[in-house]
Formats: C-alpha cells, structure tokens, sequence
C-alpha cells in the first residue's frame, strides 16, 4: 500500500483536514512518520514504541469515523523527554532516569491525548532541559537538519530537529531560558512559549519553577496556535502555579486572517496600529551582523504590512544573564535533590553506606552540566550567600520585569533577535561553558519576567543556517503574537523552507 | 519584669539557673496531607497512603490543603497570636531517606501564626509561656530499622502529613514547669481538635531545648532534646540533662551545641550522630507555592465559631460558680470534663460539691479504671442526684461515697432506691437524735465536765458515741449543734 | 569571591555529589569564572526592591489556591515502585541509617 508521498510536508492544520475528509487515516499518517523516524540519524529521538503509537492512532480513527471533527485528531505529535508519559519511558535526557517508567501522564500530555493526538515517542534534549545546544543530553547529541555537523540548538533540540526535518508535524517543548524559542530559531521552526502560568507544569520533569513553561514547536504561527489551545489552560487542581484563566482559542482568528488574506477585499496593511519595540540592547556588538540582517529583513516586511518600528530600552538586559545563571540553578539544585536512588531513578552498584550510595547514584546520573549548575545553585542558598545572590537577583528580576512593563508603554510587541549567532558547530563550545550562557542573552529577560515570546522563521544567515526573528509580547498576549507572526507568515516563506537533511 | 529576666531563686538547681524552651509538632487533623491527596490515616500498609506527590515523582507538584490553614488559624486564636494575612512557604533543604524530595515544604521568614501565650497553673502559680510563632509544615516518612539486616525500609505514609510546629521563648525556668506547659498545649490543641493528641502514635511530639547558667549571666549553650513522645519522659529526659550539663560545666566543660535523643532504658540523654551540615538548609520559598493569603473575614468567623476556649471557660467557671482558679483549671482540662461538670452543676444547684465531687472521687475512679469521663458509669444526672442528697442532709458525705460505689458497679442506677436499699438515710429527726444524745450525756458525765471546763477536744469522743449510737446514720452537725446545746 | 577547593568541597557535601580531584579543579574554574559574571549584579541598586518569587506577581497580589480537605488519591504503591531501585514489603530499601 504507498503511502502519499508529501504527507510529512502539510501543516498539522492541513493534515488535520485530509483527516477530517477521510482521505486518509491516522494509521496511515501514524506510520508514515513512523516509517520515516526509523531511518532517522539526527539523533532526535529517545524513545518510540510503534505499537502504543499505532494504538492511539486506531482510536483517533474510531473518533473520526463516530463523526468528531476536532482541530487535532488523529495529527502525530512527539513529546519533549521531560514530559511523563505512561505509555513511553521518560529520561529528561538524563542516565539518572533510564528506562524511568512514569505512573501518570503530564497535564499537557493528556490533554493533546484528548484532543485526539497520537504520539510518535520521545525526543532528546539537553539534560533536565540545562543547556542551549542538546550536547548535554546523556545519551547522544541531537543535529541540525540543516548542517549535521552542528547542533539543533537546546534545550528542545530533539523536538525542534524532528519538526524541521519533518519527522513530525509538531512537537512539544519546554522554554525556561531560551529553549523552545533558540532551537526554533537555529533550526527555522516556528515555537512559542507562553505567558509564565498558561500551560500546566504538572508532569514537566522540573528544572527552574518560578521559569519552565511548556509550549508548542511547529512549521508555522497557525499549527503552533493550534497546538496551544489545546496545550494551555488552567490546572487548578494539580499545579498551585497554574493561571486561573480560561483557555482560549488561538487558532480561528488566525484561520479566518489565512481565508480573509486569499480574498479582493483583503485589507494592504492588516498590522497598521501595531507598535513594534526594538530594544537597542538586542541590535548592539554582540550579535552576529548576518543574524541582524535577517531580523532586520523581517521587521521591513512588518513595516510592509503596516506596522511602526520604534526604539526602547531595556537597560538591565546584560544582567539577565547572571540574574538568571543565579535563579535557575538555584531552583534546580533543590527540584533535582529528589534523584537520590532511593524512590526511582539510578542507584550506584558499589557503595559503602547511605551518604556515599547518594553521592555515587547522583554523580553517576548527572552529567556535566548538570552537576555544574547544581553545584552553582546550591552555592548560591548556601548560608552567607543567599542575600547577595539568590535575593539579589530575585529583586533584580522585579527590575527586569517593571523594565518590560514600561517598554510596553511605548509600544504593543518587542523584537529582535533570538540568538546571537546562527547555530554552532557541534563540540565548538565545549570547553567553555561559561561562554554558552552568554549566548542566551536575548531570551532571558522575557523568562525572567514570565512574558510570552515566540521564534519565527525570518530568513539564514552564514552558512545557510537559519535564522529566527523573536517577538516578545506582554502578559496573557499569546494571541497577538500569534496573530502579528501569522500575517508575516502569510507575506513570506521562509517557514516553508525544507533543510536538505530531511531525509 | 517579663519572665525571662526575673529569676526564681527558690527553682535553681546547684545554684544554676535552667532555661527551657520548647518546640512542639502537632500532627494535624485533617483528612488528607498538606500539599496531596492521599489520606492520613494511621496504620495503612506501607506506602499506601501515598500519591505521586509523596513520593516525588518527576513532575509531580503541591496543591495547599484548606483544611490544614484552618487548623492553623484555630490553633492562632486560641493563643491569642497573630494570624498573617500573607505568610510564605520555604523549601529547607536535607538529604535523609524519608524525606523524598530531598526538602521539606515548611515556613521560615514568615509564618502563619505570630507571637501568642500560654498560660497555666504550676503549684498554684499562674505561669505565662510566650509562642515565638507556630507554622505549617509537612511531616517526613517513617524509617524502619529493625526489619532488615543491614538495610533501613521507608515508608511514606506519612510523609506529607500537615504539621503545626509550635515554637515558645526560652520562658521556662524548670522541667516541671515545661512538662506543664507542654500538657497545657496538649489541651488545648486536642480541646479545639486540631489534634488528637495521641502520643503514643506520633501526634504530639516535643523538642526540648536545655542550658543552664549561673543567674544574671548571658544564656548558655542549649542542646535539643528530640522527640519526646510522653509527659513522663519528658520530664526524666530534662532532669538527666540539666544536672549532665551542671556536671559538665562544674568538671571545667563547655557545652556544645547538640542534638540528642533521650534513651528511657537508660534514663540518660546521649548525642545523636553530628549533622553539622545538616544545619545549612538553605531555605528558599518555595517557587510551586504562591504566598498563602489569610482574609480578615476568615479568621473572624473562625472566631465567631470556635467553641469557648479552656482558659476563657475556666475565668467563667470562677465568676460564676464562685470556684478556686485551681479548681477551674482541672475542671476546663477537657471539653468532655467541663460539661460533665456543668451538667451536674446545672442539675444539682451545687457547683462546689459537684466540683469537689468530679475532681475527686469520680476523676479517682476513671484513672483506676483507665476510662475516660467519656465513658464514665455514673451519669452527670446521677451523680446530680447524689449531690442533691447531700445538700439536702439526705446522707452523709460518707454514705454518699457507698452510694457512688453502687452507681459505679452497676449495682443500681437510681439513688434514692440506693439510699432506702442500703438504709443510708441521716437521722435529722430532732426528737429522736435528742432521746439519743440525752442517753450518750447521761453515760458520758465526765467529759461533760471536761467540755464544760473549757476541753473542747473532748467533744470529739461525744460526737463519736452518739455517731455509734446511730450506727453513723446521724447528721453529724445537728449532733454537733445538739450536743453544744445541751452541754451550755 | 573567589572560590577555595575547601568551597567545593563543602558544596559538594551539602549537594550530595563526589567529584574527583581532577574534576574539582575543573569545577573550581568554571565557577570562579561564572561567580565573576555574577558580580555584576553588585552594580544595580536594590534598595526598597522587592524580590519577585513567581512572575505573576508583578501584575498583582497572587494568592495561594487552597483545596478542599479530601483524601481522593487512592492506593498506588505498585505502579508508583514499578520504577524503584530496592524494594521489599512494599518499603523502600536503602543502607542502615544510623541515628
């Protein structure tokens, strides 16, 4: 039986069409990816298990022949490795969680289960979601469908390798710094993470709390907008950090713009009104002059469509990377303290007596990374240092976001750059890790705040690697990111684009 | 002059003063733990009473239980504290098996109830112990040693459960002192039922903070007894301290800060293993949980609908039934007790006798008899009735003692078919006692004489031959006011 | 503040980690290193600053959600020890601790 042989190249909302007219079914989508994961060699996947997927699948087509017509069902997905899953093994890219077997299922998870999606497996990242280039993960680095000698960038490289390279429709991730939004950008993906408090964190494998935010990664604003109105939504009886706000429906403004756009009537200039921010902070020295030239390539085609480009400030945007550096590790080197061989998870062969079967469980389960950060973390709480460092920069973050708060003032969204650089050669930067936070400079602040931010596709840069245009919205504006991203998408195709390693 | 600087010569041991203060854990009455869902009940098998939150699974997270803040507020007015109208949960963090997230979820800066007292009687003196504070935090799992060769098993099941941890001033000036205090808060935590107060099962659990130091210099080195689980060995423990500590220092010693665990076989406290590092928790708040927001509203109707406190009854017991503090406060020791005794106070008219009489020979019978007042064999009507007989002159105290014994065994529920059945009615007849008395004169002309001459002790083997006469059935004091008349 | 062996090693005590020597002087490193990134915060004035602990406060009070008082989690010792390490009698096991 052959198989359409363009079915990794539609949209998760096209798909969810074909589906939805019955000619085809998700067994077949379901196997098709399958198929195409098999042969896969960018490292992106942790774990798959064809039967659990084939299972959703049939159940997707018994909905969809019951009548049901959801925006979802019966579309693949794959799952970032921090989400639990009953079905899957979780190992948040760590060996201190092989083969770890989870009794419950994330919240973000059941609810695209819910929505009729059909999961292809795991995907790789960095370890506990620590680092910028999934080099960190424990098990094998991820590439870069574009140039596979170079990372997918991280913490959600396995996710944003497996979308670029059409292993899956969609995938999801988890930004704390950077890391929905950075490998989005280096692999020409678009993901967004939304406001601090939108989607459930029960059943994220935690790193830093008051920062980890689940969101969607796809090949456009309109499938990532799909994704997240299944995904966000109050969790009021599972996560006390949960926003008590309904969920909404991000997808059919943006369908109706898609069908508005095709018609005579469609208005010249439908972002006329829009303020668009540049904070000089994000257009200086340190970021790479190709990276700049295609967000500033971008933000022309906004003014095109009708929006105003104006000049803020955002003095303390330096200070994100140790005010950060400082909150993060903090937070994890207390929310990993639960990996102590004990309950689950990794326990030494060889060990002498409790304290030393804790020290050689955790020091054989974490990597480098990880145990770097929770040695800076634990550093930063200990007794004498808590004031300078841990408070200190929580009161710097409260800066950071009255910062934001102002910028808004003068305008209705933020852009600049996402990374720096386009993506590095694999190994490039291990020997200074120190230097890897540096280049997390323009994604910090807005995690830091709890702002919405999302990555998308705005052009390449050296070497033929993409590059991502990030926009930064206030508070509880996923909607109007998604909106402002989508008409872009509609006026260019840079998110079209298909890296020649898609197998 | 608070407490803290006035020093009681008269409770110096060897010429040094003690310095007590306490910190209590009180296992919550809530249903469920505090941040899970899973029960509290006791003796479930092991790790059966545990979710995915108690067992730290990856991704798993805490929900607040409301049950427990109420409590907490409860326990804030019934000692006078303040209730924070935001208070904050920090993460302390320690590794040790049965403690699953490798932290516990407690308060450090700012806790839920502030400041407050305790107050008690100690050898008729009123006594005041001031709270630091009191705040909410989770209990660890249970570690069992004896089971496995050289392994430890870990139980969670109570892992999680809420606890109020009470932390007083270092007010106390001597163990009997602290066990007082320590049974006063037990009453009043079990009184409001915030707690069950069953020791034996882990609820109410003391930590004893000790030093010793010569009146008038700065406070010395303590050291924490830990979990002390019963009122008498609470006192032992403190007792083998303070003179282990005087020893020391009288050798020359300094004392070092540490924890100890009291032994009840040896009657001796030893060090525990030290846990120096253990003393950096790093406590931070915890970024799951939002600050916890205590309305005005709340706490007053809470207050509204707390039952009348123990301290606030007992004020009451004295203004208006004319009791002694003393007797107020052992009347007010639990809920059960001071209705009993009101029951019978309302029934009978007679609230000293009925004080006298549930303070003594009934509170003697329960303790025998281990039974609670809950369970008690004589009814607060009936012991209302005996009561009334007496006043009334019916019988005497002694017969009433007979009578209680019969209510007591079963033997009878009625007290008048006691009284006629045993025939333990007082002669008050004036007539017939007088016709007695008369016989008793007449055979007892010497001490007549005696009396007369001004030997008042004589009068005692009068009364006894006219009590004898009567077979004890007379009213002593009409024989009394008869005999004095008669002699002149 | 730069950073001592002594430091590490007393952090990696408290964080329950062995690190080799080798491994402690490469650690050493990289946080003397990050710890002079972290300096700079000393440049920011923080007076009458509050910490921000969770990102929706800056947009007003956020208030701790209280649940009911029910025991509504069953049983789920077997699923939940699928995963563990030592397990005998339904407890987990771990080497003696000594008290």
């Amino acid at each position: 039986m052959s198989t359409p042989p363009d079915l990794h190249d539609l949209s998760v909302v096209d798909l969810a069409a074909k589906l939805a007219a019955g000619d085809v079914s998700s067994v077949e989508v379901t196997q098709h990816f399958l198929n195409r994961i098999k042969s896969e060699q960018l490292g992106a996947f942790l774990a798959l298990d064809a039967d659990v997927s084939l299972a959703q699948a049939k159940a997707a087509d018994v909905r969809l022949a019951a009548g049901e017509r959801t925006p979802l069902l019966g579309v693949p997905l794959a799952h970032k490795d921090v989400f639990v899953t009953r079905d899957f093994a979780t190992t948040a890219g760590s060996k201190m969680l092989a083969n770890y077997r989870s009794p419950f299922d994330a919240t973000v998870v059941s609810k695209l289960a819910q929505a009729g999606m059909v999961s292809l497996g795991k995907l790789n990242c960095d370890e506990f979601a620590m680092g910028s280039g999934n080099e960190n993960s424990a098990y094998f680095p991820a590439k870069n469908p574009w140039d596979t000698r170079r990372i997918p960038g991280g913490s959600s490289g396995g996710s944003a390798a497996a979308v670029a390279a059409r292993l899956t429709p969609a995938a999801t991730g988890t930004d704390t710094g950077g890391s929905i939004r950075q490998p989005a950008s280096l692999t020409g993906i678009t993901g967004i993470k939304p406001t601090y408090g939108r989607c459930s964190r029960y059943g994220m494998v935690a790193f830093a709390s008051s920062l980890d935010q689940a969101g969607p990664m796809a090949r456009s604003a309109l499938d990532c907008a799909l994704l997240l109105s299944a995904m966000a939504g109050p969790d009021l009886d599972r996560d006390s950090t949960s926003l008590d706000m309904p969920a909404v429906d991000y997808a059919t403004d943006l369908i109706a713009a898609r069908a508005y756009k095709t018609g005579d009537s469609a208005p010249k200039h439908p972002l006329k009104g829009l303020r668009i921010g540049l904070p000089k902070q994000f257009f200086g020295a340190g970021c790479a002059p190709d990276v700049l030239l295609a967000v500033r390539s971008a933000l022309a085609e906004y003014e095109k469509l009708g929006a105003t480009l104006v000049d803020v400030d955002l003095p303390l945007t330096e200070l994100s990377i140790p005010v950060y550096y400082v909150i993060a590790p903090a937070e994890a080197s207390s929310n990993l303290s639960r990996f102590d061989g004990v309950r689950y998870g990794h326990r030494a062969a060889h060990y002498t007596d409790l304290n030393d079967m804790y020290k050689k469980s955790r020091s054989e389960g974490f990597g480098d990374e990880a145990t770097r950060r929770i040695m800076i973390g634990t550093y930063v709480l200990s007794h004498g240092y808590y004031d300078a460092y841990y408070l200190k920069a929580q009161k710097i973050r409260r800066l950071i976001a009255q910062d934001f708060q102002t910028a808004f003032t003068q305008c209705d969204i933020i852009a600049g750059p996402v990374s720096p650089t386009v993506a590095w050669k694999i190994g490039e930067n291990k020997a200074d890790p120190v230097a890897n936070y540096l280049a997390d400079i323009y994604t910090l602040s807005s995690s830091l705040a709890g702002l919405p931010g999302m990555s998308v596709p705005a052009g390449f840069g050296e070497g033929g690697m993409p590059v991502g245009l990030q926009l930064i919205g206030n508070y509880f504006k996923e909607a109007q990111l998604l909106g402002a991203a989508h008409q872009y998408q509609m006026v260019t195709d840079w998110h079209d684009k298909k890296p020649g390693a898609s197998s | 002059m608070s407490q803290a600087t006035h020093v009681l010569l008269d409770k110096l041991v060897n010429g040094y003063e003690v310095v007590i203060g306490f910190e209590t854990h009180t296992q919550l009455t809530t249903q469920s733990k505090l941040f899970s869902r899973a029960s509290t009940s006791f003796g479930a098998e092991p790790n059966t009473n545990a979710s995915a939150v108690d067992f730290a699974l990856p991704g798993a997270l805490p929900v607040m239980n409301k049950g427990a803040v109420q409590r907490a507020i409860e326990f804030g007015l019934a000692v006078n504290g303040h209730i924070a109208e935001s208070s904050v949960f920090a993460r302390k963090n320690y590794f040790y098996p049965d403690l699953p997230k490798g932290y516990q979820i407690s308060q450090f800066e700012i806790p839920v109830v502030q400041g407050g007292a305790v107050e008690f009687f100690l050898e008729g003196e009123k006594k005041t112990v001031r709270l630091v504070r009191a705040h909410l935090e989770e209990d660890a799992g249970k570690s069992l040693h004896e089971d496995f060769a050289d392994m430890t098993g870990i139980d969670l099941n109570r892992a999680g459960t809420p606890l109020l941890e009470i932390v007083t001033e270092p007010d106390m000036r001597s163990t009997a002192e602290a066990v007082a205090y320590a049974k006063e808060l037990h009453k009043i935590v079990t009184w409001i039922g915030i707690c069950d107060g069953n020791m034996q099962e882990g609820s109410f659990r003391c930590d004893a903070n000790v030093s010793v130091r010569k009146p008038g210099q700065p406070l010395g080195t303590r050291r924490e007894i830990k979990n002390l689980n019963s009122f008498k060995f609470m006192q032992q423990a403190m007792d083998y301290e303070v003179r282990w500590q005087i020893e020391q220092i009288e050798d020359g010693h300094a004392i070092q800060q540490a924890t100890v665990l009291f032994d009840p076989d040896t009657g001796e406290t030893r060090s525990m293993r030290s846990k120096e590092d253990a003393a950096d928790y790093r406590y931070f708040p915890d970024p799951d949980l939002p600050p916890l927001v205590i309305g005005r509203d709340w706490v007053e109707k809470t207050r509204a609908e707390m039952s009348e406190l123990p301290r606030v009854m007992a004020a009451r017991f004295v203004a208006d039934y004319g009791l002694p503090e003393y007797d107020a406060g052992q009347l007010t020791q639990s809920k059960a007790m001071a209705a009993y005794f009101e029951a019978v106070a309302a029934a009978s008219k007679q609230p000293k006798l009925a004080s006298n009489w549930v303070m003594g020979e009934l509170s003697k019978r329960l303790n025998s008899d281990e039974k609670a007042i809950e369970s008690s064999a004589v009814s607060s009507l009936q012991l209302a009735r005996l009561i009334e007989r007496i006043a009334d002159s019916t019988i005497s105290n002694s017969a009433a003692k007979q009578v209680f014994d019969a209510l007591w065994t079963g033997e009878s529920t009625d007290v008048d078919a006691i009284i006629d059945a045993k025939g333990l009615k007082q002669i008050s007849d004036s007539g017939e006692l007088e016709k007695i008395i008369d016989t008793v004169l007449a055979a007892n002309a010497k001490n007549v004489e005696e009396i007369r001459a001004g030997n008042t002790k004589a009068m005692n083997a009068l009364v006894g031959q006219a009590m004898k006469a009567t077979q004890g059935k007379a009213n002593p004091a009409q024989v009394n006011a008869l005999l004095k008349k008669k002699i002149g | 503040m730069a950073l001592t062996t002594q430091d590490i090693a007393r952090v990696a005590n408290l964080a329950r980690l062995e690190l080799r020597p080798i491994e402690v002087e490469r650690v050493l490193g990289q946080l003397n290193g990050f710890f002079k990134l972290v300096a700079q915060m000393e440049a920011v004035n923080t007076d009458d600053v509050e910490p921000l602990a969770h990102p929706a406060a800056i947009l007003g009070d956020v208030a701790l959600r209280l649940r009911d008082d029910l025991p509504s989690e069953p049983n789920q010792r077997d699923i939940s020890q699928r995963s563990a390490p030592a397990v005998e009698r339904g407890l987990f096991l771990v080497p003696k601790v000594i008290e």
